[in-house]
């Protein structure tokens, strides 16, 4: 009876991780699909920068995955052979990029909530949650700082970039909701002190976003009923396409390596 | 047979891959070495998670230790406490200057003074330069842009 309660806990823990896991894995691989198209030298070099930041916090919370999963996968078979409802990430850094603004916008409001989630997490009960926690909320606050320096400068810019902007932010904004929507490994990850219940940071998400968005000038859209449900594997249309690229190697040469 | 000393010799030979000016040592990313007869451990803490040159690093310790006559060498990762550019040397943050590139200020300043020049009329292009630990600023004295090695 005993082992299987602790194979329960693990499996719950390997859900948790997994949901900033693959958030962090394909944000970052979406990122990435600005190397070499940014809008300027530096802003592609950042961004790229950015995205092997986030591809790297991926696969130190993936090499934490592997161990309590314990079943001999590797970071590797967790990132290219999973199916479509395998991956926990939220739906919001599925989306496409879209055009600048929007790719700015969503590393702003994802980013500041990832800070969040880092800061509680290096209290975690687990020490390497809290090692990965620790190290990963440093890197994370330059992309914080680098997203919302453009989104007050696009925001309070241009007509055109301020029409892009509030026009980003209508879109995303409805897909923040699924960010604190309670749940069930939520809770279990909470109460063993493995996690922290992501509801329980909306509050200081918010005390950062929305200052920030009211100094570039943009309308904060109203909350509405919609809820995504990517951390549930139930996924937009969007998220296969995204895989069939990043996975098309290691499923057409199993096992390659560079 | 390669002692604790001889190791840490080899070690300190070893470059950053991105910033040769730097050994792996100036960067305070060897934790610990212990030896075990010809067998040598070493225990590093990663810099940035999304640092291309972690891999490169790896090998290059493998590679500097093996030839220094280590028998094994065992490479072990250490994630906390999180790599800070607190642990680069004073010595080495001298240098770091001299290749051209502003040493890391703790508190960030409003003006990095410019390596090249020493003026102080300086302003930040970018939070990212040619990797994730750098950022691109520019010298309004001497027009001449550098690049600035954050604090982490």
């Amino acid at each position: 009876m005993k082992s299987t309660t602790s194979d329960g806990a693990a499996i719950a823990q390997v859900d948790y991780l997994l949901r900033i896991a693959d958030s962090t894995l394909i944000l970052g691989q979406r990122v990435s699909e600005w190397c070499g198209h940014g809008p300027i030298l530096e802003e592609d070099i950042a961004l790229a920068n950015t995205a092997l930041d986030m591809i790297g916090q991926a696969r130190l919370l993936l090499g934490h995955v592997c161990k309590l999963d314990g079943r001999g996968r590797d970071e590797d078979q967790f990132a290219f052979l999973r199916a479509e409802g395998e991956f926990r990430n939220v739906t919001m850094v599925e989306l496409p990029n879209y055009d600048f603004a929007r790719t700015v916008l969503r590393n702003f409001l994802f980013c500041s909530f990832l800070l969040r989630l880092w800061q509680a997490l290096s209290a975690s009960r687990d020490a390497e949650l809290a090692a990965i926690a620790a190290k990963s909320l440093k890197e994370t606050r330059y992309h914080v700082r680098h997203a919302a320096d453009w989104t007050l400068r696009l925001g309070d810019g241009t007509d055109e970039s301020r029409l892009r902007m509030q026009t980003a932010l209508d879109d995303l904004w409805p897909y923040t909701a699924e960010l604190f929507a309670p749940s069930t490994e939520d809770d279990a990850a909470a109460d063993s002190g493995f996690g922290v219940a992501w509801s329980s940071l909306q509050a200081l998400w918010e005390a950062g976003v929305l200052p920030v968005l009211a100094d570039a000038t943009l309308r904060s859209p109203v909350p509405g009923a919609f809820l995504s449900r990517g951390k549930n594997g139930i996924h937009s249309e969007h998220l296969g396409r995204l895989l069939a690229e990043m996975q098309f190697l290691q499923r057409a040469y199993p096992g390659n390596t560079w | 047979m390669i002692d604790i000393a001889q190791a840490w010799h080899a070690l300190r030979q070893v470059p950053d891959p991105e910033i040769p000016v730097l050994s792996i040592t100036d960067l305070g990313i060897v934790r610990e070495v212990r030896a075990n007869g010809g067998a040598i451990d070493v225990v590093v803490t990663p810099t940035y998670s999304g640092c291309p040159a972690t891999a490169e690093i790896h090998r290059s310790i493998e590679e500097a230790l093996l030839k220094a006559g280590a028998t094994r060498v065992r490479i072990d990762v250490r994630l906390a406490p999180a790599w800070t550019t607190d642990w680069i040397t004073e010595e080495a943050k001298v240098r770091l200057r001299a290749y051209g590139v502003a040493a890391p200020v703790r508190f960030m300043p409003r003006a990095l003074e410019c390596p090249r020049c020493a003026s102080r009329d300086t302003e930040r292009l970018s939070e990212f330069g040619a990797t994730p630990c750098k950022a691109i600023w520019r010298c309004r004295a001497c027009r001449e842009p550098f690049e600035y090695f954050k604090p982490l």
